[in-house]
């Protein structure tokens, strides 16, 4: 049988992946560029039992998901850099709390207000940085709308696969452009579920490290009664300022991300074998910086295109090892510099890192990516 | 006939010793020693509960 | 014979970190015995706080327990009621949590009419962080930040939750510990968002400011300017002068947020 295929919209295509993930729940707030998300979603939820419920605001929206979460559903919030600033405090709750949630931001000018409908890449280190204290971070940066929906499907199999907030970050381009995408038939992608206790109540603990780094979580209202809380804890959930413990609880948080990087991390390599100059990009830049590679290759440059799929956990071993043998990098993208900032931190000066800066609400155009490469000597 | 008196036990390692059992016991069945709340004449005891029932730390128990 | 609190209680986790007199004891066993009252499975029930003393209450409780961040508890507990409504929710947490930073979701929840109870514990003062002013701390008074005395009017928290769409509204006080029980025990039993306001004590950061000598001192403030809703009906402005009602102070069956949902989704389904 032939497979379902439509023309979407990447923010229709994020609701309709996480629909396929399982998810049941959704709360947002409205905000340009990525209310379409939760406009699909107040309508297919209700359809299959879940709920949908637009709060009074953004932290409202995260609290509500991280609630709706402890009772075992998959939970989804949508929002935009402002929503996202709001969020914050919340995320690093879902991060020490461990609770799996998925947390989808169009990325749009900044600061503040900024440009509402223009395209950004400039929430990049705010998925890291954004929150106060050490903590995992996982963002995934799709670049077109096929990618967006299988990395939502993504997003939430490592929410629950790690017990940790997820965010999916694509640019106001890629959320609002229109693209053909293909259904993926049920059981074609895989769905991962959080591990659920299998020990008797009495001997439950939420972050009960005799099962790993990631610890079952246990449904409210499944016959587990346990403490969840915002402060740092011991493994039967309750709070602690022991020294040891606190360090112990804290390096796993981190660990759970940091020692499982090569099952998160996803990027792209196109012509990067042999390459002397490559490309640094994700995102709608991304789809430049494959044209501009083309168009290099065709006078004679040796181009290649790395493009990250997920920008953190950053793939910086890879880079490092490409560094060794290229004249440079080079870093398209919609901000001031942050992932060039990055690729420099993780390539020890081995090659320079030459950046193209866009923050006028512009997409980086192939023709700037291929004068670049001709400055590199 | 005698009459049966309440048990009144306080638990010494909660009580926190703020008064309030002794301030709002009618009949002054109850006394601070120390820090902590004490029984000085369970004959006294109207067996109310007001004691257990204002205790902010759970530290008494009246057993009528 | 003796009320068995200890049902309720998780093993272990007395004494409470609460100061000596603190009102908020009180407040959790009222809770407790409400909770006995009206035979709340534990297994099934939710207590949702945020941060401040009166935040700390739930850690203690033998139910699903959720200590959110500051101001948020409705939030969360919205999430947990909308996912699971078949759970008993009941938020608590201070005056300063729920009506300064958590103000706005606690008006949306009231609106909103969402079967959950929600008890704040009212002690006038940012209690935790040593005694700033709250919204709820009155006008003159001394606060850590009002050393010239409160300048800020204060919320009427009742009258913020009855004016944002609550549809059971009791107000009562730790000195009338006996009252609490049955007005939450009511408020559970109450389809709709159920505000209960306990006026109660901190005297290790009001009281001591304030110019109360002692916590009985303040004990005995609440019952002198507390007049029960009844008794106040038969009196005049001025006799009410300085007062504040107490007990079932609102009630009103509307549509509920859940139920209402549930219906929503039967018509997608029919629709689809
Ligand atoms: C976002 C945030 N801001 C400020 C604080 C500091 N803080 C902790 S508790 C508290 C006030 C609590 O007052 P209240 O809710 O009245 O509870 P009480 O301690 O009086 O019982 C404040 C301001 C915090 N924890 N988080
Ligand atoms: S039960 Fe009543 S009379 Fe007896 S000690 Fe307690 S308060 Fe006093
Ligand atoms: S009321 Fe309780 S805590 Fe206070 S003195 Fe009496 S027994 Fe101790
Ligand atoms: S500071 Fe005040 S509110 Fe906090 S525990 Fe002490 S008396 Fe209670
Ligand atoms: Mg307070």
């Amino acid at each position: 049988m032939a497979k379902k295929v439509a023309f979407l919209q990447g923010n229709e295509a994020a609701a309709q992946g996480a629909l396929y993930a399982g998810c049941k729940f959704f709360a947002g707030y409205p905000i340009t560029p990525s209310t379409e998300v939760a406009e699909v979603m107040s309508a297919e939820l209700p359809k299959i039992g879940g709920k949908f419920i637009q709060m009074e605001d953004e932290i409202g929206a995260m609290a509500a998901i991280l609630g709706a979460s402890l009772t075992g559903t998959k939970v989804l919030t949508s929002t935009s850099g402002p929503g996202l600033s709001l969020k914050q405090e919340l995320i690093g709750y879902g991060c020490i709390a461990e609770i799996p949630a998925v947390i989808f931001n169009v990325m749009r000018g900044g600061p503040s207000t900024g440009m509402p409908t223009g395209p950004s890449q400039s929430d990049v280190m705010c998925a890291k940085w954004g929150t106060h204290g050490d903590h995992p971070a996982i963002c995934l940066v799709p670049a077109s709308v096929q990618e967006t929906y299988e990395e939502m499907v993504r997003a939430f199999n490592l929410a629950e696969k790690y017990r940790t907030p997820v965010m999916v970050m694509p640019d106001e381009i890629v959320a609002h452009m229109r693209e053909r995408i293909v259904f993926p038939e049920p059981g074609e992608l895989e769905v991962i579920n959080r591990t659920a206790p299998t020990v008797p109540p009495e001997q439950y603990k939420p972050y009960d490290t005799s099962f790993g780094d990631v610890p079952p979580l246990a449904a409210y209202g499944s016959g587990y009664k346990y403490h969840v809380t915002g402060l740092n804890k011991m493994q039967d959930g309750f709070p602690t300022t022991k020294a040891e413990i606190v360090q112990a609880e804290e390096e796993r948080q981190v660990r759970k991300v940091e020692a499982n990087k090569a099952d998160i991390m996803k990027w792209e390599e196109y012509l990067v074998d042999d390459a002397d100059i490559v490309v640094v990009a994700y995102g709608s830049t991304s789809r430049s910086a494959r044209f501009a590679v083309n168009e290099a290759r065709k006078n004679g440059l040796k181009a290649g295109l790395f493009r990250l799929q997920t920008f953190w956990p950053f793939p910086e071993e890879r880079l490092l090892e490409i560094s060794k043998k290229v004249k440079a990098f080079i870093t398209p993208e919609m901000n001031l510099g942050m992932c060039n900032g990055v690729v420099k931190g993780c390539i020890e000066g081995n090659a320079p890192v030459l950046g193209i800066f866009r923050v006028d609400g512009e997409p980086i155009n192939p023709g700037q990516i291929v004068d670049k490469m001709k400055e590199v000597k | 006939m005698e009459k049966k008196l309440p048990t009144i036990e306080i638990i010494e390692k909660y009580c926190k010793g703020c008064h309030i059992c002794v301030e709002f016991c009618p009949t002054k069945v109850l006394e601070m020693q120390g820090f902590v709340a004490a029984v000085k004449n369970l004959d006294a005891c109207i067996k109310c509960m007001q004691c257990e029932l204002r205790c902010p730390d759970f530290a008494i128990k009246v057993t009528p | 014979m003796a009320f068995d609190y200890d049902k309720y209680i998780r093993p272990g986790k007395l004494p409470h970190i609460w100061c000596p007199g603190c009102g908020h004891g009180i407040v959790m066993k009222g809770l407790i015995r409400a909770i006995d009252t009206v035979g709340l499975d534990t297994k099934n029930t939710a207590i949702v706080s945020g941060i401040g003393c009166a935040s700390r209450l739930p850690g203690y409780m033998d139910c699903c327990t959720l200590h959110t961040a500051h101001g948020r508890a409705a939030a969360f507990a919205t999430g947990v009621k909308m996912a699971k409504p078949e759970m008993d929710v009941i938020l608590v947490g201070g005056d300063g949590d729920g009506t300064a930073i958590g103000g706005n979701h606690f008006i949306h929840a009231c609106r909103r009419n969402i079967n959950m109870t929600y008890i704040i514990l009212n002690n006038k003062i940012y209690g935790m962080t040593g005694g700033q002013f709250s919204p709820a701390t009155p006008t003159g008074a001394k606060a850590s930040t009002t050393p010239y005395g409160n300048p800020d009017p204060a919320f009427d928290i009742a009258k913020l939750a009855i004016g944002a769409g609550a549809t059971f509204v009791a107000r009562g006080t730790s000195f009338h510990a006996n009252q609490i029980d049955k007005l939450i025990a009511e408020a559970i039993q109450h389809k709709g968002f159920s505000v209960v306001e306990i006026l109660d004590d901190c005297p290790t950061t009001y009281g001591r400011r304030n110019k109360f000598k002692s916590v009985i001192e303040m004990m005995n403030h609440l019952k002198d300017i507390a007049v029960p809703v009844k008794a106040a009906e038969k009196m005049s402005p001025e006799q009410l002068e300085g007062k504040i009602l107490t007990g079932v102070l609102f009630k009103e069956e509307r549509p509920e947020y859940t139920s209402e949902y549930a219906k929503l989704i039967e018509r997608a389904k029919a629709a689809k």
